[in-house]
């Protein structure tokens, strides 16, 4: 049962990990147009060289 | 949206030094707003931001898809007016939204803050509940003391960050000495973690933590839905508030500006252009023309306007260029008074209870006086208080309204995003109940029923020589009748005569020469012929006898169709128009409605409403006027279209969007099966309860039963919930 000395807390780490990065993408406005980003990803004008 | 941060002159002490003119902030760069109705694909979101940036002075363009919008940063002198013929030419229709009137990000906020605690509460529940998974498989002694103590460690702070929404609406309910929902949820929050920890403390083998944290993730996740269909239609709510931008032409000693109307004061001299909204209430100083009114009054006929005569803020002008000296600015015009009586209609309306209200009233003492008879009654029989606390938290934890906090939201959410697909915006929370329960549906005339724009009905009768002249002098005039006209006479295939000299005379129509004879065009006392009871334009051609092409109002698509679909539901349809007597009776008779008033006051209108609730009618009104203003907040429900006043939009719980009347017999069915819906899924939840209660009074209850009762009925209501679709 030793195991769940590690076991636990990176269970409790990786969720946390998730948690944050879920803050991270509602602060980060990434909510505000989810039709839009769908569509976005399917234009090529900027398949070559990044937005400047 | 975005603070700049710049240094105080004080902080660093050589700036001191610097001119002034250094610290002064950067010109505040232009924010624009456009509304593009048209977009729809990847395509569009790339030529829109392309054509957006071209323009010199554009700084940066972004789309938004979903709300179908695009914001644009640009130099200040930059405007909408600028743009907007640049995404025309790209092929696409856009407006201008006054940025103002748009406060997405208030509503965002907290949208964002649920969503945000929500994220954390299940965050905490699934940790919670895999720990308790093994506790339920038999981890036991120190190794299941170790895990409820993890599980606490969890819990009271993702509690006391995410329940924290329940815990204020509760505590503001107890302040003033009243109960609602969130009463007995935080009740139960509370005394599950306290018997829980007490528990832990004693290593017991019962613990709440996790049904205590899959209670909030489940509540909050109702409360989410809800915030978001009701954000949803506030900012659709909002972009038509934003679509009328308010700017009026002030006539200086300087020529003239265009300013916002907010800034007017009495006595400024208004330019009003034809088409144009009048701003003010006032009077004409100068110019001829004719204003049209129906918003104000259902009349259809436009009236004439000349040096002297008094206007109402709201009407439209017509033909003529106006100047008009403002008498009333703002609050106290006359389209503003109305709000007055708005206010006295709605109080009527606020003594609706929800069904949810309902159901919390009947619940929340229940829940309270049973879980403390079964604490009292396991008291008085084993005298052990722990078990005693033990059993009146499991019975508050498993008649914890989880499944009726989503009964509602769920529903409301599916049956108002069915309705919006088909172009109908639920503005308030409780009107999809109300207009399930309606009996009586009462119409207003103009802009509602008919489309307000008159049709020609007699072109097959006229000569064909004189369809030429009329087509010819209609073209140069935007009055509504001449359009009409013109639209008729080329949709016949005529094509205009050779008519010189064309003028218009603002007031009166259009005139001209043909072959060396005056024609002239307009209204039954200008080209000397005797007014009928019919609207008609007058066509003179010299000295002939004058010869009238008559109209009648054209339908509003699908009109007919939500007439007889509402009929044929049994609902009593009747018709209240401020319009004279025979065009009312004429409409009547074309949609087979037997109840009908004409001349109606704006008064009169809210009384007859009225009358019908006291009588004991449910009453929907429909209709888009200022004069309806009155009538749509005393009504138990009511709906307006899209180009309805300000006023009267604002007044109504349903908008419909597009121009086609049809959706609002299957709104009406809608929201009977959203209804009916609704009290399925109490039925559901009180079901479970039954099942549930006895266990845990009797002391059968632990943590995995609550659990599984919790999920399995909040699951069973989302997805019946979901059959609305």
């Amino acid at each position: 049962m030793n195991i769940l000395t590690y076991l636990i807390p990176i269970s409790l780490l990786l969720g946390g990990a998730g948690l944050l990065g879920f803050i991270y993408t509602v602060r980060s406005n990434q909510y505000d147009d989810p039709e839009g980003d769908a569509r976005r990803i399917l234009n090529d004008e900027w398949d070559d060289k990044p937005k400047p | 949206m975005t603070a700049q941060l710049r240094p105080t002159a004080a902080a660093c002490p050589a700036c001191v030094a610097a001119p002034a003119q250094a610290v002064e902030p950067a010109p505040q760069e232009a924010r624009i707003a456009l509304s593009l109705p048209g977009i729809h694909c990847q395509a569009c979101i790339a030529n829109v931001e392309r054509a957006l940036n071209a323009v010199p002075g554009v700084d940066s363009a972004r789309v938004n898809l979903t709300l179908k919008r695009a914001m644009v940063e640009a130099a200040p002198d930059m405007q909408a007016a600028d743009l907007i013929p640049v995404l025309e030419a790209a092929g696409y229709e856009a407006h201008e939204l006054d940025p103002g009137a748009i406060s997405a990000t208030q509503t965002d906020r907290a949208g964002r803050d649920l969503l945000m605690r929500l994220a954390v509460a299940g965050f905490a529940s699934m940790n919670v509940m895999l720990l308790s998974v093994s506790v339920w498989s038999g981890a036991s002694d120190a190794t299941r003391d170790m895990f409820h103590w993890i599980s606490a460690a969890i819990a009271l702070p993702a509690i006391a960050f995410s329940a924290k929404p329940f815990f204020v609406n509760a505590w503001s309910a107890l302040r003033v000495r009243r109960l609602n929902m969130d009463v007995p949820i935080v009740l139960a929050i509370l005394l599950a973690l306290a018997t829980s920890l007490w528990e832990t403390s004693l290593s017991g083998e019962h613990a709440y933590f996790d049904a205590a944290l899959t209670l909030t993730f489940f509540l909050l996740a109702g409360r989410y839905l809800d915030h978001r269909t009701r954000a949803v239609a506030r900012s659709a709510a909002e972009e038509l508030a934003a679509l009328e931008v308010h700017r009026a032409i002030r006539l200086t000693s300087k020529g003239e500006e265009q300013v916002p109307v907010a800034e007017l004061v009495p006595g400024d001299l208004v330019l009003v252009r034809p088409g144009g909204r009048m701003p003010v209430d006032g009077e004409i100083i100068e110019g001829r023309s004719e204003l049209d009114r129906s918003l104000l009054t259902g009349e259809t006929l436009p009236v004439y306007a000349e040096p002297g005569f008094a206007v109402s803020a709201g009407e439209v002008n017509l033909t003529g260029p106006l100047t008009v000296r403002a008498t009333a600015v703002g609050q106290e015009t006359s389209l503003h008074r109305m709000a007055d009586l708005v206010a006295i209609a709605e109080s009527g309306r606020s003594r609706y209870t929800s069904l949810a209200d309902s159901a919390a009233k009947l619940y929340a003492p229940g829940v309270h006086i049973l879980s403390a008879l079964s604490f009292l009654g396991w008291y008085i029989y084993s005298g052990d208080l722990r078990t005693a606390l033990n059993i009146a938290a499991a019975v508050l934890i498993i008649t914890c309204p989880c499944a009726l906090g989503l009964a509602v939201p769920a529903v409301t959410t599916a049956a108002s995003g069915r309705l919006f697909r088909k172009g109908m915006l639920i503005k308030h929370a409780t009107a999809l109940e109300r207009l399930a329960e309606i009996d009586t549906v009462v119409f207003d005339k103009t802009g509602t029923l008919t489309a307000g724009t008159p049709q020609l009905v007699n072109l097959g009768d006229v000569p064909l020589r004189d369809a030429q002249i009329a087509l010819a002098l209609a073209q140069a005039s935007s009055h509504p009748l001449s359009a009409s006209i013109s639209a008729a006479a080329k949709e016949a295939g005529i094509a205009p005569s050779n008519v010189t000299e064309i003028e218009e005379v603002p007031g009166f129509g259009t005139q001209g020469v043909y072959q060396g004879q005056q024609v002239r065009l307009g209204r039954a006392a200008w080209v000397a012929a005797e007014p009928g009871a019919q609207t008609a334009a007058w066509l003179a051609v010299g000295t002939e006898t004058p010869r009238a092409f008559l109209f009648h109002d054209a339908l509003r698509p699908g009109a007919a169709e939500a007439v007889t679909a509402l009929q044929q539901a049994g609902k009593d349809v009747r018709l209240i128009s401020g319009d004279t007597r025979p065009a009312v009776e004429a409409l009547a008779d074309r949609l087979g409605i037997n109840t009908w008033q004409a001349e109606a006051l704006p008064a009169d209108k809210a009384l007859r409403v009225r009358d019908l609730t006291d009588q004991g009618h449910k009453v929907l009104m429909v209709g888009d006027g200022l004069n309806d203003t009155a009538a749509l907040a005393a009504a138990h429900v009511s709906i307006s279209p899209a180009s309805a006043l300000d006023a009267a939009r604002v007044a109504s719980d349903i908008v419909l969007l597009g121009h086609d009347l049809s959706p609002l017999a299957d709104a009406c069915a809608t929201a009977v099966k959203a209804t009916r819906r609704i009290r399925e899924n109490f039925r559901i939840a009180t079901v479970y309860n039954v099942i549930a209660v006895p266990l845990a009074v009797a002391g059968f209850a632990t943590p995995l039963i609550a659990a599984l009762a919790m999920s399995a009925s909040s699951i069973t209501v989302s997805l019946n919930a979901l059959r609305l679709r």
